[in-house]
């Protein structure tokens, strides 16, 4: 997996609520959710202005709070290739893995990355690059069951598989 | 080993694990509400699913938009209650017998301690109260474990909290995780399994271990849990609907930190906008105006909750410019607040008193703020645009500063009522 995108920048506990505020949460609906995605963060014209294929670039503890999926969801369905955060808070780590919004750990390369760089995630090779300055950055590796979750395309893929389920 | 890691070892038919193992659990009981299962029951349609692996131990709860507020969350609760007549659900709960989900529970003898239970909502964490696992997931793992009962773990490595000294006048279980996530911070206890102990929590009454576990993942945690004890037996005999098993830490268990905090002294806790983690002794919060003062949710609309509210505001009236809302966390509490007087106290005094619902906590309905309002709330988050408004300010709190402040209008003590 290569993602190669623009970076907006986010800082440290951006929480649910701030990802896809509550009272949009009367729907399940994909596209619905993701029209409101970061709406009550610090940058609320987030949809406005970001083009699919962009790449969230976070502080600490990313996606703390509330257990709603929707906001992996949100994320995922409006086109963010990716998010890249020095941590996640543990319940968006989860969900992300399970219904396949591909997240990564690296402090350096968050606090390397400024709002707008053109960066280049390379998930097989373990590298984030900021293609205007070339710079190189590790990735912290996905443990060994998160792998196997993502190459059988998620938990429920998974569990289909594990339960004879066609 | 823990009491976090005894019991993911009896669930996964282990002798032993250890922090970092990866481990796949049998779970007691798989939880969603109106806003989680409608996708773990799309998920479960999805995946060709036919059979829930036991009717018997998937609770679905319509709390959060229940009674519904719009067409939306009606059909969102719909599909729950479709769902649960078609596969035979027993631990459904329609309005007027629901009640807040972690509350019920508990309440109902339906969780009990030494179970592994998961759940699509972050709170799930508040059964680590009776000495059970439990934490919240999304809803993907919820569609997953609803067809094997199973779920996958990392076994946490655990932090465990001494509290010594003696606690003051109104103050409780909520200012004691208040002061800890202060402490912490809100990633402080991330991944990581939170243990409570000490002399104060060996007196702690359940409705405040509830309360304490309850807010472990605003400090990042995958579970906070509590050594069951008599406290325990008590609450637990009258009510478990399946057999228990107290589990307890051995001595020599293995703990990634220990922190030791002495409460004597220590005043009711506040935390301020826009983190759980921004707290602050109340004394320090006295210019605060406030617009609206809330006391319910998972957190702390338990009955002990509603009586301390009730204490304080008993014959004062609550301030011209505030609303204040009360909301038991239950069908029964409302009950019983009946029975004691204490829904006469409130109406009073001049304040609301709800159905049971989440409403207000998440900025759901039944008391959302405007733009520039401030409410002081017995909940458990603060986050912008938590209540309402992305503009409006949420002080969190216990039920007695709660309940003081409305009749102030403004952040204060019982003791400053005359």
């Amino acid at each position: 997996m290569k993602f190669k995108g623009k970076a907006w920048k986010f800082g440290a506990d951006v929480d649910t609520d701030a990802i896809i505020p509550a009272r949009y949460l009367n729907t399940s609906d994909p596209k619905e959710l993701a029209s409101h995605c970061m709406e009550d963060s610090s940058n609320p014209e987030f949809m406005k202005k970001m083009k699919p294929g962009d790449i969230i670039v976070a502080e600490k503890n990313f996606g703390c709070g509330s257990s709603r999926e929707h906001a992996p969801i949100a994320i995922k369905t409006a086109g963010v290739y990716c998010v890249v955060a020095r941590s996640f808070a543990r319940i968006f780590y989860r969900n992300s893995f399970n219904m396949g919004l591909p997240i990564f750990e690296s402090p350096e390369a968050v606090d390397n990355i400024k709002e707008g760089d053109e960066i280049e995630v390379d998930a097989d090779a373990g590298v984030i690059s900021v293609l205007s300055s070339g710079r190189e950055f590790k990735i912290a590796p996905v443990p060994p069951f998160m792998q196997e979750l993502i190459a059988a395309g998620g938990l429920m893929a998974y569990t289909k598989k594990k339960t004879g389920l066609s | 080993m823990t009491i976090t890691e005894k019991i993911l070892a009896a669930h996964c038919g282990k002798k032993e694990v250890k922090p970092g193992e990866l481990i796949n659990a049998k779970l007691d009981l798989v939880l969603a509400n109106d806003i989680t299962a409608p996708i773990a029951i799309k998920e479960f349609r999805a995946a060709g699913a036919k059979k829930v692996f036991d009717p018997d131990r998937i609770a679905l709860i319509p709390d959060h938009f229940a009674p519904n507020k719009d067409i939306p969350s009606a059909e969102q609760c719909n599909l729950l209650r479709q769902f649960s007549r078609e596969h035979n659900l027993s631990l459904y709960f329609e309005v007027g017998r629901m009640g807040i989900e972690h509350a019920l529970l508990p309440e109902q003898g339906l969780v009990v301690p030494g179970d592994a239970v998961i759940g699509a909502d972050s709170h799930t964490c508040t059964y680590g109260g009776l000495g059970a696992f439990s934490t919240g997931v999304g809803s993907t793992d919820v569609a997953a474990a609803m067809i094997t009962g199973e779920a996958w773990f990392k076994v946490p490595e655990s932090m465990k909290f001494i509290y010594k000294g003696k606690l003051g006048k109104w103050v409780g279980g909520k200012d004691i995780i208040l002061r800890t996530i202060g402490d912490i911070g809100v990633d402080g206890a991330l991944y990581r399994a939170m243990e409570f102990t000490g002399e104060v929590i060996k007196k702690l009454p359940m409705s405040g271990r509830l309360t304490i576990c309850n807010m472990a993942i605003e400090a990042g945690g995958k579970n906070g849990i509590i050594e069951p004890d008599e406290i325990t037996e008590k609450y637990v005999s009258k009510r478990a609907r399946r057999k228990y098993k107290f589990y307890k830490s051995d001595k020599k268990a293995n703990y990634a930190e220990v922190r030791e905090y002495d409460l004597t002294n220590m005043e009711p806790q506040i935390a301020c906008p826009h983190l759980p983690e921004n707290v602050k002794p109340v004394s320090q919060l006295a210019a605060v105006n406030i617009d609206q003062s809330v006391v319910g949710s998972c957190t702390n609309g338990r009955i002990e909750d509603m009586r301390e509210a009730a204490k304080v505001i008993k014959g004062h009236k609550v301030h011209p410019y505030v609303r204040m809302i009360v909301i038991p966390a239950t069908q029964a509490i409302y009950k019983q607040c009946i029975k004691e007087g204490l829904v006469d106290i409130f109406i009073d005094a001049g304040a609301a008193f709800s159905t049971p619902t989440c409403g207000p906590c998440l900025g759901g309905h039944m008391g959302i703020l405007a733009s520039g309002e401030r409410a002081i709330s017995t909940t458990n988050r603060n986050f912008v645009g938590r209540m309402g408004h992305p503009k409006s300010e949420v002080y969190l709190s216990n039920p007695a500063i709660a309940s003081a402040s409305a009749v102030l209008g403004r952040i204060g003590r019982p003791e400053e009522l005359r």
